[in-house]
């Protein structure tokens, strides 16, 4: 345990190098802004707003999986994560989008960022301690709905493909991840909560909307071959994320045309990786930024 | 203790802090004066880390550009106005600003008592009154028992008796040996409570000096507010320094410090050159009551500074 004393020096066992203990004092100060964020998310009203949303779609999406065939009640495991998919890329964006937004800019608006900046505390530890929180109460968000969703289906329609469901838990928390670390870089170039918020809902309407748009459009005006349309294509997180889940659901990458039999042949089993590493590449990319422009821009 | 070598910080074209050097030794008070936009708050910034600036701002040897949280571990922060999560009770507030300073949480009930707080661990902070958010920021500040103190117009949003509080716990603390900055707008809060001043103007120093330089009656010292019609304050303001008068321009009107047998002296002053004072207020100094009343000598602010 490291301790600063009044005069700004660090003491610590002599047993731990002075790395291991700046290791420590890091981490320490992350988790500590992290349990506080989440905290805070907890007692939002938007959090409650979210989960109580996304629950009842995905539990309504359960439901509904097997009226298509005529049939009524709970669908399994694999039909319901398919129906999933849809509502997954328009909500968890929306939610982690908006979330990572509002974390810097409001706290900038409320004047608290000056307050927190005035404690011992670096910005690299701030930023990435309120987005460890929001990511942790973002994913008690979404294990709230699948956790629901999932309960009602095994009650009702048995464990089969269960693991595809775990899965697409999984993929969806990735997802929510890039897409906070985005909100979150929107957040840090942001004066105002409203404008980040609104910056954050143009992106999310970008990615989900007009992103597909753009690339039909794009197709047809510059004859793009089909590697360079998958290309295109891969870079929206989100299609990555839905490229990822069909395949993860034993699904042919086929239903997407041209460009999904290109990408089936051409890379086979290391698809799924690929895209996998599209997506953390959005977390990964986005923080960095976020954190550098946080830490040299300065002021608050 | 404290070492500031020609600080600067722009914004934009701005020079918010010009070329600033002060020293403060162990156990200082230091004060700093002038109207708003002198580059008070933009120091105390640049003194906690928040705001990058060129020079060098050392705290016991620790250079706060380049190892800011160290730095800030010596500091206690009081803001002008405690900006915390209103929602966040009393008691978790302070413990969580414990936890960041690496103190046993006992420390945090200690830190309440100290600022006459304790009791109130289960009120939520937007519950609090001014007085009482500002004692919590103050208690919030010496958790950790830190040697420097920094201070934003502490004072500036509270009432005669929340002022009084304030600054009698900033006394026992300055008793108790601690390095203080204070922003003030006040001279009654700089006669009591500093020992050295740094006149600022448009972010340059005008003059590092003592409180019994610049107000050489401090026993008869009054702060007199003008109310002027607002497109007139700051010609006003200028008219006042120009003829020796030690003025702030605060958010509401123009505060003069004053002798209390010149009182009316500021507002013939402006008249004379066209501006009529539309209102004024004596405020409330912190040790009135126990000041003596009696004439003494004076000097134009023009020549102390001179």
């Amino acid at each position: 345990m490291s301790t600063i004393n009044l005069n700004g020096t660090a003491h610590h066992p002599r047993n731990q190098s002075t790395a291991t203990v700046a290791y420590l004092s890091f981490a320490r100060s992350i988790m500590l802004i992290a349990r506080r964020e989440f905290r805070d998310a907890l007692s939002s009203k938007w959090f409650l707003l979210y989960t109580i949303a996304f629950t009842t779609l995905a539990i309504g999406v359960s439901f509904m999986s097997l009226a298509g065939s005529g049939e009524h009640g709970f669908a399994g495991f694999g039909k319901t994560a398919a129906g999933l998919l849809n509502l997954i890329m328009l909500v968890v964006p929306l939610m982690a989008l908006t979330a990572g937004a509002g974390t810097i800019a409001g706290e900038r608006e409320r004047g608290t960022l000056l307050y927190l900046l005035a404690q011992p505390l670096s910005r690299t530890e701030l930023l990435l301690g309120k987005y460890v929180g929001l990511a942790i109460a973002l994913i008690c968000s979404l294990c709230i709905g699948f956790g629901l969703s999932a309960g009602l289906l095994a009650w009702r329609a048995g464990g089969v493909g269960a693991g595809s469901f775990l899965m697409l838990v999984v993929f969806t928390s990735v997802l929510a991840l890039s897409m906070l670390a985005l909100g979150v870089l929107i957040s840090v170039q942001s004066r105002r909560a409203g404008v980040a918020t609104g910056i954050a809902l143009f992106v999310w309407l970008g990615l989900v909307f007009l992103s597909d748009l753009g690339l039909m459009a794009g197709t047809l005006l510059f004859k793009l071959r089909v590697q360079e349309v998958f290309a295109l294509a891969i870079i929206n997180p989100l299609q990555a994320f839905k490229m990822n889940v069909i395949i993860n659901l034993n699904a042919s990458l086929d239903v997407l045309g041209p460009v999904g039999m290109y990408a089936s042949q051409e890379y086979g089993a290391t698809l799924p990786w690929l895209l996998t590493g599209v997506i953390v590449l959005w977390c990964v990319l986005p923080l960095s930024i976020a954190t550098l422009i946080f830490r040299k821009r300065g002021g608050i | 203790m404290i070492e500031a070598r020609h600080v600067t910080k722009k914004f934009k074209r701005v020079r918010a802090v010009d070329d600033l050097s002060f020293d403060l030794q162990a156990g200082g008070s230091l004060a700093l004066w002038g109207s708003n936009g002198a580059g008070k708050t933009t120091l105390i910034r640049c003194l906690l880390g928040v705001f990058p600036a060129k020079g060098t701002i050392r705290l016991n040897g620790i250079d706060v550009s380049k190892k800011g949280k160290h730095a800030r571990a010596m500091i206690g922060y009081v803001p002008q106005e405690l900006a915390f999560h209103d929602d966040a009770k009393l008691g978790s507030a302070i413990r969580f600003f414990a936890k960041l300073r690496r103190v046993d949480v006992r420390q945090a009930a200690q830190s309440l008592a100290l600022v006459g707080l304790s009791g109130h661990e289960s009120k939520r902070v937007r519950d609090l009154s001014g007085g009482m958010k500002q004692r919590l920021a103050l208690a919030i500040a010496l958790i950790a028992d830190p040697p420097i103190i920094v201070l934003d117009e502490p004072t500036s949003n509270l009432d005669s008796s929340g002022r009084g509080e304030v600054v009698d716990t900033l006394l026992r603390l300055r008793k108790q040996g601690k390095t203080m900055i204070f922003a003030s707008h006040r001279p009654d809060e700089v006669i009591t409570l500093a020992d050295q001043v740094l006149v600022m103007e448009q972010g340059r120093l005008v003059q590092q000096t003592t409180p019994e330089v610049l107000w050489p009656s401090r026993s008869s010292i009054r702060s007199l507010r003008l109310f002027i019609e607002q497109g007139d304050e700051h010609h006003a303001a200028e008219i006042l320094r120009e003829g020796g008068f030690a003025v702030n321009h605060a958010n509401i009107g123009l505060t003069v410090a004053i002798e209390q047998h010149r009182k009316a002296e500021p507002m013939n002053h402006l008249a004379a050159r066209g501006i009529i004072v539309r209102d004024f207020e004596l405020l409330r100094d912190v040790q009135q009551d126990d000041e003596p009343e009696h004439p003494v000598r004076t000097e134009p602010m023009s020549e102390v500074l001179r």
